[in-house]
């Protein structure tokens, strides 16, 4: 006998494990305990800031939990496995118990039952016989009722009748169930097969890669986006109302789609999905550097792009202008927009440039022969898209769909059974209107009242007719 | 100061009023305050959706025209209007007058906070993120799941309350329902704030992914909503499949509403994209 050693074999207590809801609780709650730290602690900052704010050791702890990306960290991952398992092993526990008892071959009824339930109704209906009013009913509860089963008890001379309604409802809960698991498995595509993105576009010009988010990476659209116009409007108190960006997608050098982009209304093109995000300004073109002789205050001006290598005066090296950012963060200052540059002296290490448009003077400190600082920058306006793709979305949305009505059904909706007894007497019959239900006691004494209330109508009529 | 803000302080006023008459009908046990504190009750909501359409008109006749359910003054004004039509319709099927101290008081917390000078009143534009009918969905189903919330944890007070009870002969409880109605009645009210709340954030998962191209971020106020749709899910297993009831329920569900709250309101002091609400 598999009972008789109570922790069964190895498997049997593994099974035993996952389809307890003990465990389903425990996971539950350790779940949103644990969700709390990742809302303390700001997730995916710069390690940097992360060292100054904890301190060295603190710091190196918390990131060997992987507190600072913790909701995609092992132990937050191993959490929602767990969770996945105990959900599928207690669905096919309790289906297999319960599927014969929801989907008997016969239904049955218990006479017993009903006329110990709670909320059951009785009253006397004069002047019409037991049978005639089986007669009328009997019609009644086929309409509305499933499974109708009319008997004669053998304990008195009534009739019975049962019937039975939303049997099905009893599966709305492993729908929820179903439904978590397709949240889940939404999850798990998008984020192996899905990416996101941004990629800033100056207005007229076009761009065939973007840049991958949390990575130094860029990757192809397969297609070109250009940027045809940008455009932001402002309400009167200068609050931003619209940002749009006309854009044409161009798929083998044609046009292939024109969109006007608005927050809200993205476009997807070939499963990628282009976002309104941001706008800012960029430079366009050339602009000049200005090399100052910290001696004698003379000074020399070059043209110079991103990109480009500049030749220090005098032949003293060279200066390449590699980067450009719109608010350069340096130790937590705000620098605004800057350029990035790197030194090359002709002899001794090359360092990196900070060239600050806003700031000229701040290249004076670090010393040497000349100060660098930039001017004449133009700048144009581009319009800063978000890029992603994630195919698990329409898992995840059929997944809310089955939640909503899964839900629905669960709490609202629920298998009731119904009976009505009558039993002949002198002057009429007596009528017992009863119903049992496994979960919604409150529903069932109401259902149970209101065809009462039917019935009691029905009765008097006949009544009055005979 | 728009009119509609006007007529919101005044009704704060009445919310205070029910209150008093609801706290009347317990300590006095008679029907009268009772039948004041409901019909003072019905005259407050009234108002205050009276409040909430004339800020809708005034929005539209300043040329914006938005459902206002924006920020934290127009959510504060529709989840006080969300309690008091739940708890009315419960005070309609039920005849029980108790909750209405909970009910009321929470409008009236609601409001009166929301006439805080500190809690902008001024209608405002929406900027291009809120612009999209799914926050109107998302904000509605939300502060519906709130207020059910609210309601249930007003019962679960009572009933903490009842079953503390020492001296039944004091008469101070006598007015609260029997420990399981009102336990039936918190199940109840938490099943129904369960689905709204599914439905808020699942609306707003749809509007995230339509506004930010994804649908989960775990921005705080995410990851707290999550959070407490865990722990009614708990409360809802604890009960259904554990056989709780009673007591370890209604702690449960304090609990519960705690974490409502500071979804609402805590997670502003977190940092994140919804903090502009």
């Amino acid at each position: 006998m598999k009972t008789k050693n109570k922790n069964g074999t190895a498997i049997e207590r593994i099974w035993h494990f996952f389809a307890s809801v003990r465990l389903s609780v425990v996971l539950l709650l350790t779940l949103a305990a644990t969700s709390i730290i990742g809302t303390v602690i700001p997730q995916n900052a710069d390690p940097a800031a992360y060292e100054r704010k904890f301190g060295q050791p603190v710091y190196t702890v918390l990131e060997s939990l992987n507190m600072f990306d913790m909701y995609h960290s092992w132990w937050f991952r191993l959490l929602l496995c767990v969770l996945i398992v105990n959900i599928i092993v207690c669905s096919i526990q309790r289906l297999k118990s319960t599927w014969r008892i929801i989907f008997p071959k016969t239904p049955a009824y218990q006479p017993e039952r009903f006329r110990k339930s709670a909320g059951r109704v009785q009253w006397q209906a004069a002047g019409a016989s037991a049978e005639a009013l089986k007669k009328m009913f009997e019609p009644y509860m086929r309409k509305h009722f499933r499974n109708i089963k009319v008997e004669n008890p053998p304990e008195n001379q009534g009739i019975m009748i049962f019937g039975e309604k939303g049997r099905w409802t009893r599966l709305g809960v492993y729908a929820v169930h179903f439904s978590v698991l397709l949240l889940m498995l939404g999850g798990l595509i998008g984020s192996i097969f899905g990416f996101e993105g941004y990629v800033n576009i100056p207005a007229g010009e076009t761009r065939q890669a973007f840049s991958l988010k949390n990575s130094n990476q860029t990757q192809k659209f397969g297609f070109a986006i250009r940027c045809d116009d940008f455009n932001v409007s402002h309400y009167p108190s200068g609050r931003p109302k619209e940002y749009r960006s006309d854009i044409a997608i161009i798929d083998n050098g044609k046009v292939a789609v024109t969109h006007k982009l608005r927050v809200n209304a993205p476009l997807t093109y070939k499963g990628i999905t282009i976002f309104q995000s941001s706008y800012g300004k960029t430079p366009s073109g050339s602009f000049n550097v200005v090399f100052t002789d910290n001696e004698d205050g003379t000074r020399i001006t070059k043209k110079a792009a991103i990109g480009e290598t500049v030749d220090l005066p005098e032949g003293s090296g060279e200066l390449i202008i590699r980067d450009y950012s719109n608010s350069f963060s340096l130790r937590g200052h705000n620098m605004g927009p800057s350029f990035l540059g790197m030194l090359k002296p002709e002899s001794g290490q090359p360092r990196p440039l900070l060239l600050p448009v806003n700031h000229p003077s701040f290249d004076k400190m670090r010393g040497g022969q000349y100060q660098i600082s930039v001017k004449d920058v133009e700048f144009i306006q581009y319009t800063g898209l978000q890029i992603a793709r994630d195919p698990g979305v329409p898992v995840v949305y059929t997944g809310f769909i089955i939640m909503i009505a899964g839900c629905y059904v669960t709490f609202f909706m629920f298998h009731r059974k119904i009976c009505i007894e009558l039993q002949p007497e002198d002057n009429g019959a007596r009528i017992l209107v009863a119903g049992i239900s496994q979960r919604n006691r409150t529903g069932t004494k109401n259902a149970v009242k209101r065809l009462a209330q039917k019935l009691d109508r029905m009765a008097r009529q006949t009544g009055k007719i005979s | 100061m728009p009119n509609s803000a006007i007529l919101i302080s005044v009704i704060t006023f009445i919310y205070g009023l029910a209150l008093v008459f609801y706290i009347g009908c317990w300590i006095f046990k008679k029907e009268l305050p009772g039948k004041l504190g409901t019909w003072t009750l019905i005259a407050a909501a009234a108002g205050n959706a009276a409040g909430f359409v004339l800020r809708w008109i005034e929005s539209h006749q300043m040329g914006y025209g938005y459902v206002p359910l924006s920020n934290i003054y127009e959510s504060l004004i529709f989840f006080a209007l969300c309690v008091a039509g739940i708890y009315l319709f419960v005070e309609f099927k039920y005849k029980v007058r108790t909750i209405g101290v909970f009910a009321s008081l929470f409008s009236f917390l609601a409001v009166a906070y929301a006439s805080l000078p500190s809690v902008e009143s001024n209608i405002e534009p929406l900027i291009p993120a809120l612009q999209s009918n799914w926050l109107i969905a998302h904000v509605i189903t939300c502060f519906i799941g709130y207020a059910a919330f609210a309601i249930a944890c007003g019962i679960s007070l009572l009933y903490l309350i009842k079953s503390a009870e020492n001296n039944p002969a004091s008469g101070v409880t006598d007015r609260i329902p029997d420990l399981d109605s009102l336990d039936d009645l918190t199940h109840q009210m938490i099943t129904f704030g369960f689905l709204f709340l599914s439905i808020g954030i699942i609306t707003g998962a749809i509007w995230a992914n339509q506004a930010w191209g994804r649908y989960w971020g775990w921005d705080p106020k995410e990851t707290w909503s999550l959070i407490t749709w865990l722990i009614y899910a708990t409360l809802l297993h604890a009960r259904l499949m554990r056989g709780w009831t009673g007591k370890r329920i209604a702690i449960l569900c304090c609990i519960g509403f705690a974490a409502v709250l500071f979804t609402y309101f805590g997670v502003n002091l977190l940092p994140g994209l919804h903090s502009y609400q």
